[in-house]
């Protein structure tokens, strides 16, 4: 069946900004179908809110909707367009969620638009617990014995049939929010009377307990002849109970003999038949009992999802791809293989490698966060490895995790009995507990009993650890021998071979033998222990793969003997093309997240533009960038520096761009640099010039610029000593750390001292840095693109949240709302300045604080930051492009890229928190960065534009109702504005004893309310009612106090907006003028930029 | 994991490509056509697959042994290939139904078997240059002398691998059974919905459960039994088997096949789709590489349908050469467009170049036993 000519203009739904369960796998997932879509004719009209996706590129889709993906915002965008189709299944939950709410509002059919891919009452039968169930026991297939239970007697009789431990669900939360696991009857109360609470419709599910089973997960595709294909099956290393996202995953699935894979197989096809799923994508998660095989069907999502990222980039097969292309009507027999090009995309690959997906946290983050692993999901990211064997892949996977590891270490010092009651507690340490638990002797059918991990892979690393062991010591004697003559070489090639293929990494293998990396290395190319690159290709080696996808292994080449064959000569190798390796940022974490991938995709499709040759190096399966057509090459590695000098000793790029993808390429430009790679950009002695506190104070002296005073400390005792001659208040931060990492402000000594240790141990060895805080300065991001000779404003970002918040959780809003001609020229004229004196070639951040119509730079980074994708969205200005078209050797001139660009209308950046997730964690801002995510609202002026932002990030702004006020005395004097308006807008005003009277002195009247300690009913219990629909809760100190906390995090668990700032407060009172006022109009970016006059544009050379 | 106690072994290719690897099955010497199996879960299956006699089979997923071995899930009483090779033997059996290692149950049955071997070069080296000639050994220390014996050995073509793999006798399965009659099931033939007559060029038990399963009393019997034997077991419909080898070379079978033409409905599976069309007067010809795995396409000409199939197969027959155009094309393999099924144009025969039995493998095409019993049904009504 060829696609469809009935429609024409197809909506896709973005999944917004990234947070916990949704990150960036959406942003690949959708710029594949956009792209699919587009390339078969069809106009593509998309929604997303988040500037920092590829998806939002004004040349992906048609028209480009950076708007809140609310149900009314997309009604006035189908009102606009009014396309024929709409696409529901490539945007996560959020698309799903918004796409449902569109058609049970009538708004699709008002509108004549149709659900392509899934279909309301498909999505309806996956989604809802009871029609699942019965769907599911329709078809003959097993869930969970469950019950549905509206009061804790209810939920208590259930949990005696099922038994314990049993799960508790509550129906209607968002993420899972509120659920547990109760093993006793005292837990089943808590949880009950909490879930019963969270729910919307007060309700909450008691499941059997499925923990301990193994866990499976298949991708499925179906097309709409019926054709139904498995791209590739999953087994979850940790057992059922932690969510599959906080799992370790394996692919393919290892303990299933093939009657048993068939039998799930059978049951999936059942499932995505029977839920209705017409065309596209499903995941559908099965739980198999370990000893007697019992299988039951746990979930199914009728969209693509995290796992079919994961399975795309494992196998090679596009989901997100052949999914847009069934859903407009193709069957998978018309659509051929990528990879192989020869095939058709109508099979099931199969794979000759392991993949093994390691989840990664943040918990650091978050102090008091619950570290436990559970139903609800808590990682920030994920890194996948590939190799030939699960203890190969799995090493790789450790080791790119970027954790500090080398690949698997554990605790060094931890007592058999510690590890008893550790190993039964899934945590984000404990697959490396396991290690010390068999270094300790521990069997595997103890451990297994503990944990519940299949001891398929327990043997492994069992084996591992044991391996480890038996080379290190034998390994330490040859090269013992060695030191009295030659060390004997077969031995050693041997005991390299073997430590190789099992994964270990250089930096291990040095560690084990008190050596450098750097000798590992040596001695390896000596003995040629070396890896081959072996292709990802969908189908084992059976067919040629055309496209260039590889991974890393250790295999020792075959010998050839007897009388050759005559084999054809190496033929010629052609003339070299110039080709340059990017260098990718690894798992998304608080603070390198999609912005930087986003970077490194402008940087490819850049190269790709002046006909360069792009080889991307990655590990993070969400990405665009490994996606294998971003680049020419792709290799799925992990990010370090062993790795990467392999792949540059076999590629021999001309150059290495280490600037695009965060911290975690910047941390390897040394070694490589060392190694002798060409390092494309800025020059390693300007880069000093600015990470060096020294130097980099001689370089503003002599350029006459201010910095606030700053000193350095080796010892606690000098830090103190130092922020006392500076004065506090004093920001304290270690060298070398990303998302200010341990930043903390310090009022006196006695704060500064917790702070100080803190900082030492996030970068141990390194000075700790000792800053002047200034205290409500503004605070100001700007970007610049330079050559060398040119150097440009890419945009200038005035923060709304005073100095001290990290710059990645401030708002921002773009142009400038509040800072004068004056400021703005001192601010351009610096940083001009500073890309002269620095020689910036590529992009440069600086970040300045104006404090009393002084401007000070606080900080410089030459290389990519995090709003630069914001910026591009914001002016059309595509300044990583522009960058990497410079490293090429294009110059800006060339490009007819000169002079900054104006905007006539307003962007605001917005953050998005995780704080929903970690009940009892502080929400509060500071200048540790804990954001996930951003958004962009776009718009007239400040207000409309700062509106939109907050709907983004899914604040839910109330237009009446009572206002909780309470701050600390210094904002007191600036409340009282804030309230007054807040009244004249109809709000009633509630506040705690202090700031009520403080209100009254400003004639504004606030109805008292007790603090929490004050007795009941206090604030807390109103939050909890639903009588409170907005805080503005400004925190007492850097260590608050635990009442103020407990109001901040119920806040958030119950999705209050809550403002923890006073400048936040004012930006949010702007707002609700204009939601009160003003109805929210919708335009594409295309417009917006439409609206720029004389628009540079960035020429290709070479077309 | 470390090799110092293991045993070393060798796996030799006809063009001098030499694998070193780790026994872990029987001790000795074996030669045959080494062939690459891309299927991820089965090897039981397919160690148990008479098929495979005659050749030295390498798994491409590189963990195998993981799930270890049971009772259930053979295709036949015993392995059949000459070698099998891996790339890492799992060190341990994760499974509720294992009852044995893989290892154990190798040497039981002495199969040379090795591991540590780099099982996608080995793929890549003969997806290249095609299956070839191979020796697999842990008692020859020197490959240069294994490689002589290697371009010494008769390879498959114009072998007859049949008649080793073919049952002796006779022997029956009940209507519903999962293994062949005992004295103490000797019972249920009359309740039979029809009766099939097996003839077992080294048949599956897995084509014989599913026939067994849609309630088919089955009569399996010796590849040269004549085919007045078997008309005289009256049976409703013959199903010609998969077995191992060039079909070419298995002149009686092709004899005899040619007799049952028209006496009764037929269905070919495998090298019983390829003895059929050398019956019907047809060639067969040699592939590359052949096909072996679970995953290939295959599209029903009739209704558009795409079935993922389980494939096991080295000929294949040239549709083109049967004369007359007797048959009809009726499923094509989607790779590389190659004849997987057909039907004669005016009698009730059919058959299948794939395994519709899937064991190991998808269970898409089961449902073409059930459609050949309605063609068996049809013509009892109609006879």
């Amino acid at each position: 069946m060829p696609k469809r000519t009935d429609i024409h203009k197809i909506l896709v739904i973005g999944s917004g900004p990234i947070v916990i369960s949704q990150a960036c796998e959406f942003d690949y997932s959708g710029t594949q179908a956009c792209k699919a879509l587009k390339e078969e004719g069809y106009t593509i009209i998309l929604v997303n809110s988040n500037p920092a996706t590829i998806m939002t590129d004004p040349e992906v889709a048609h028209r480009t909707y950076v708007e809140p993906i609310t149900a009314d915002v997309v009604e006035k965008i189908i009102e606009a367009e009014r396309p024929d189709a709409l696409l529901p299944t490539l945007g996560g939950q959020t698309a799903l969620n918004v796409s449902v709410q569109l058609a049970e509002r009538g708004v699709l059919e008002r509108f004549g638009v149709e659900m392509i891919g899934a279909k309301l009452d498909a999505i309806k039968r996956a989604e809802d617990r009871e029609l699942f169930k019965e769907t599911m026991e329709s078809v003959g297939l097993e869930v969970p014995k469950a019950g549905y239970a509206r009061t804790l007697e209810e939920a208590k009789g259930f949990a005696q049939q099922l038994g314990f431990p049993c799960v508790i669900r509550p129906s209607f939360t968002l993420g899972g929010t509120g659920g547990g696991i109760a093993y006793n009857i005292e837990e089943l109360e808590r949880i009950a009377k909490l879930g019963l609470e969270l729910s919307m419709i007060r309700e909450i599910s008691v499941e059997e307990s499925v923990i301990g089973w193994k866990e499976f997960e298949l991708e499925v595709m179906r097309d709409k002849r019926d054709n139904v294909v498995i791209v590739c099956s999953i087994e979850n290393f940790d057992p059922m109970g932690v969510h599959t996202g906080d799992s370790i995953t394996v692919a393919p699935a290892q303990t299933l003999t093939d009657r048993e894979y068939q039998q799930m197989r059978d049951a999936a096809i059942r499932v995505i038949r029977a839920i209705g799923v017409e065309t596209g994508g499903s995941n559908i998660q099965f739980a198999v009992h370990p000893d007697s095989g019992r299988l039951v069907v746990i979930e199914m999502n009728p969209r693509v999802s995290r796992s079919s990222a994961l399975a795309s980039k494992a196998t090679g097969f596009p989901i997100a791809k052949i999914a847009a292309k069934l859903a407009v009507g193709y069957t998978l027999d018309e659509l051929p293989n990528d990879i192989t090009k020869q095939t058709p995309a109508c099979f099931e690959p199969t794979l000759d490698y392991v993949v093994v997906k390691i989840p990664r946290f943040a918990f650091e983050k978050f102090p008091g966060a619950d570290p436990t692993l559970g139903i609800q999901m808590k990682s920030v990211g994920e890194t996948m490895a590939i190799g030939r064997t699960f203890t190969e892949a799995f090493q790789k996977g450790l080791r790119g995790l970027e954790v500090r590891t080398a690949g698997w270490e554990g605790p060094a010092e931890i007592t058999v009995d510690e590890l008893r009651q550790r190993l039964p507690v899934p945590t984000a340490e404990r697959v490396f507990l396991l290690k010390a638990a068999f270094q300790q002797g521990l069997a595997v059918e103890e451990v297994q009993a503990l944990t519940h991990i299949d001891r398929w892979f327990l043997q492994h690393l069992k084996e591992l650890a044991d391996s480890e062991a038996a080379l290190k010591s034998r390994g330490e004697a040859l090269l013992a021998g060695g030191a009295r003559s030659e060390p004997e070489p077969e031995g050693l090639k041997e005991v390299l071979w073997q430590a190789k293929q099992l994964g270990f990494s250089d930096r291990q293998l040095g560690a084990w033998w008190s050596r450098p990396e750097q000798e590992i290395r040596t001695l390896r190319a000596r003995l040629g222990v070396r890896p081959s690159y072996y292709l990802v290709d969908t189908c084992a080696a059976e067919f040629e793969a055309a496209t260039p996808y590889y991974y890393s292994t250790y295999e020792r080449p075959p010998m050839m003997i007897g009388t050759p064959a005559a084999g054809p000569a190496p033929s010629a190798s052609s003339p070299r093309k110039r080709n340059v390796m990017i260098l990718g940022g690894g798992p998304n974490r608080i603070g390198q997240g999609i912005e930087f991938d986003y970077c490194c995709v402008h940087a490819a499709f850049a190269l790709r533009e002046l006909g360069i040759e792009v080889i991307m190096v990655n590990s993070n399966p969400e990405t665009v960038s490994t996606d294998y057509d971003t680049s020419d090459k792709l290799y799925f590695e992990p990010v370090t520096l062993e790795d990467v000098l392999n792949i540059v000793e076999r590629e021999q790029p001309e150059g290495v761009i280490v600037q695009f993808g965060g911290q975690t390429p910047l941390n390897l430009a040394v070694g490589l640099a060392k190694a002798g790679v060409p390092i494309l950009g800025t020059r390693a002695e300007q880069i000093d010039a600015a990470e060096d506190r020294e130097k980099f104070r001689q370089l503003l002296n002599q350029l006459g610029l201010r910095q606030p005073p700053s000193a350095t400390a080796m010892t606690e005792a000098d830090a103190a000593a130092a922020a006392r001659a500076i004065g506090y208040p004093i920001l304290v931060r270690p060298s070398y750390v990303l998302g200010g990492r341990a930043m903390e402000i310090a009022y006196d000594d006695a704060q500064l001292l917790p702070f100080v240790r803190a900082a030492f141990d996030a970068s141990p060895g390194f000075p700790v840095l000792v800053d002047k805080f200034l205290e409500d300065a503004i605070e100001v991001d700007v970007d610049l693109v330079g050559d060398g000779e040119t150097f440009v404003i890419g945009g200038i970002l005035e923060h709304i949240e005073e100095a001290g918040i990290h710059s990645g959780d401030s708002a921002m809003v773009l142009p400038p709302y509040t800072l004068g001609e004056e400021i703005l020229g001192t601010i351009r004229r610096a940083t001009i300045q500073l890309g002269q004196a620095l020689q910036i070639f590529g992009l440069m951040n600086v970040q300045y604080a104006v404090k009393d119509d002084t401007v000070y730079i606080l900080e410089v980074n030459p290389r990519a930051s995090r709003t630069v994708p914001f910026i591009a969205k914001a002016t059309g200005v595509p300044l990583a492009k522009l960058a990497t078209k410079v490293l090429a050797g294009v110059s800006l001139r060339e490009q007819g890229f000169t002079e900054e660009v104006a905007i006539p209308y307003l962007a605001v950046k917005e953050s998005v928190f995780p704080f929903a997730r970690f009940p009892g964690v502080d929400i509060a801002l500071g200048p540790e960065m804990r954001s996930t995510g951003e958004v962009m609202g776009i718009d007239e002026d400040f207000g409309r534009a700062f509106l939109k932002s907050q709907l983004a990030a899914g604040q839910n702004l109330p237009r009446d109702g009572t206002v909780f006020v309470s701050v600390k005395n210094k904002d007191k004097r600036t409340v009282g504005l804030i309230a007054k308006r807040l009244e004249e807008l109809g709000f009633r005003l509630i506040a705690t004893a202090g700031t009520a009277k403080a209100l009254q002195g400003y004639g504004v009247h606030a109805a008292p309310i007790k603090k929490i300690h004050e007795g009941r009913p206090n604030v807390l219990d109103l939050i909890k009612n639903g009588e409170i629909r907005l805080i503005i809760n400004t925190p007492s100190g850097r260590l608050p106090r635990a009442d103020e906390v407990r109001i901040r995090s119920a806040a958030a668990t119950l999705g209050v907006p809550c403002v923890t700032t006073i400048s936040g407060a004012q930006a949010c009172v702007t707002a609700l003028e204009v939601l009160q006022k003003q109805a929210i109009r919708v335009q594409p970016l295309q417009s917006y930029h439409a609206l720029i006059k004389a628009v540079p544009r960035a020429v290709a050379r070479d077309g | 994991m470390t090799t110092t106690t293991a045993k070393p072994a060798w796996l030799v290719l006809e063009d001098g490509t030499t694998f070193p690897g780790r026994s872990f099955g029987a001790d000795g010497e074996r030669f045959g056509e080494a062939v690459f199996n891309t299927a991820m879960t089965g090897y039981q299956e397919i160690l148990t697959d008479p098929s495979y006699k005659g050749q030295i089979v390498c798994m491409t997923y590189p963990h195998i042994g993981n799930y270890g071995v049971n009772e259930e899930d053979v295709e036949s009483h015993r392995p059949w290939l000459e070698g099998f090779v891996v790339r890492s033997l799992s060190p341990i059996v994760s499974n509720f139904r294992a009852q044995m290692s893989l290892e154990a149950y190798l040497q039981q049955h002495q199969i040379v078997a090795v591991d540590q071997v780099d099982t996608r070069a080995l793929t890549l080296r003969l997806r290249r240059e095609g299956a070839m000639k191979a020796g697999l050994s842990t008692v020859e220390p020197d490959p240069e002398r294994l490689l002589k014996k290697v371009r010494e050995s008769p390879g498959i073509v114009g072998v007859d691998l049949v008649q080793s793999v073919t049952c002796r006798q006779p022997y029956e399965w009940p209507a519903g059974g999962t293994a062949p009659l005992t004295a103490a099931t000797r019972a249920g033939a009359s309740s039979a919905k029809c009766h099939i007559v097996v003839v077992d060029y080294g048949v599956k038990y897995g084509i014989l459960r599913q026939l067994a399963g849609l309630g088919c009393y089955l009569s399996v019997v010796p590849a040269a039994m004549p085919a007045r034997g078997i008309l005289a077991m009256k049976p409703d419909g013959i199903v010609l088997s998969n077995g191992p080898g060039d079909p070419a070379a298995v002149t009686y079978a092709i004899a005899t096949i040619r007799e049952l033409v028209g006496r009764a409905p037929l269905l070919g599976i495998c090298l019983g789709q390829q003895l059929l069309g050398l019956a019907l007067g047809g060639r067969t010809f040699k592939l590359k590489f052949g096909h072996h795995g679970a995953n290939h396409p295959v599209q029903d000409l009739a209704t558009g349908k795409v079935e993922i199939t389980s494939q096991n197969h080295g000929f294949t027959v040239d549709l083109d050469s049967i004369p007359q155009r007797q048959v009809e094309l009726t499923h094509v393999n989607l790779n590389d467009r190659t004849v997987e099924g057909m039907r004669h144009r005016q009698l009730p025969i059919f058959s299948l170049q794939y395994h519709p039995e899937a064991s190991p493998g998808p269970h898409d095409s089961r449902y073409l036993f059930r459609q050949f019993l309605d063609a068996v049904e049809g013509a009892s009504r109609s006879a």
